[in-house]
């Protein structure tokens, strides 16, 4: 199907949703808590077969946090982008979706590492790269004495 | 030609060369010297380490191109006990640094190190704003050689290991044990 029924569907899903489009994909904007509603439904329903996840990007957006989905679909084609962010910079907290993707598994451990984004039921949450005596290194507000700037 | 004839005036760096000449050893003794030395410097075995970019140009020096056999060092020694230099090919990070030093550390004596491309120098392109990069090798490990570029040419690393060569020429076997202090780094 084509972009404009592609976002009709998706609006279709839950009213709590933004969809807008962006350069290159249809960009969803969703609360955190209605992340893993959403991408089971985009993963089963018949018009949509979201079946591959491309990545799973983390964010520190300066004041808040937040993840960025790529989703493709074999059968169809199209791809879609959602996006979600939390103003908790404590304890961000955001739905694993491991259990629809398997790949998000790795990607959710690599946010967890070096942006500390939670992901709840995650099965196995813990750094990827870094040992545990290291901050965050990805966060705009991390310090690091070594490091050299001009 | 070819660069294993290299001249003297060639040579980009004469005046450390000659600073490091020792001058009024007896004349038995130096020619000793000349003799081990010119043993020692013709079989440098390096110690196979690279992590990085710097190591596939390392790799195509030994290949038949540019070949670093005619010099006597294409027998890698996977074992740090058997082996006389390192060549610190690629980016050092903060998770190998600690075995980048072990593995120096369990070299034995004599030993030489040889910083190749920018990484290794100050970090590189990392230096600046890498949270996980060692801003030069020569903060672990005393360094013998650099060698700049990013990567450095094939004829840049032998010109590097002739440098190390002449280095080792000028060693007698009196200076043996202020040599291996300045390689004490603690």
């Amino acid at each position: 199907m084509d972009k404009i029924q592609l976002a009709e569907f998706i609006k279709s899903l839950d009213s709590d949703l933004e969809v807008k489009e962006g350069k290159q994909y249809t960009e969803v904007t969703v609360p955190p808590s209605k992340i893993h509603s959403l991408a089971s439904q985009l993963r089963e329903k018949e018009e949509a077969l979201f079946d591959f996840l491309d990545c799973i990007t983390g964010v520190d957006y300066g004041h808040d946090l937040g993840v960025i989905y790529h989703l493709r679909s074999t059968k169809y084609q199209h791809m879609v982008v959602i996006k979600s962010r939390t103003t908790d910079r404590e304890n961000p907290l955001f739905d694993s979706v491991s259990d629809i993707w398997e790949t998000a598994n790795l990607h959710e451990r690599e946010a967890f590492d070096l942006l500390g984004i939670k992901f709840a039921n995650h099965p196995d949450l813990r750094r990827l790269f870094l040992n545990s005596s290291w901050g965050f290194p990805l966060r705009k507000d991390y310090v690091d004495n070594d490091m050299i700037t001009w | 030609m070819g660069i294993k004839g290299m001249k003297y005036e060639e040579f980009g760096d004469n005046e450390s060369l000659e600073l490091l000449r020792e001058s009024g050893t007896n004349v038995l003794l130096a020619t000793i010297d000349d003799v081990i030395n010119w043993g020692r410097k013709n079989s440098l075995w390096p110690l196979t380490f690279a992590t990085s970019c710097c190591g596939i140009e390392m790799m195509q020096t030994g290949a038949p191109k540019h070949d670093f056999a005619r010099f006597g060092m294409e027998v890698y020694r996977a074992s740090p006990r058997q082996a006389d230099v390192i060549v610190v090919a690629g980016t050092i990070v903060k998770k190998m640094a600690p075995v980048l030093k072990r593995l120096y550390d369990e070299m034995s004596e004599p030993k030489y190190v040889v910083a190749m491309g920018a990484c290794t120098i100050t970090g590189g392109p990392f230096c600046l704003h890498s949270y996980s990069v060692v801003n030069g090798v020569d903060q672990i490990i005393p360094v013998d050689v650099y060698i700049p570029g990013c990567p450095p040419r094939p004829q840049a690393l032998l010109y590097g290991m002739l440098q190390l060569q002449r280095l080792i020429e000028t060693e007698t076997i009196k200076s043996r044990k202020i040599r291996i202090a300045s390689h004490n780094y603690e």
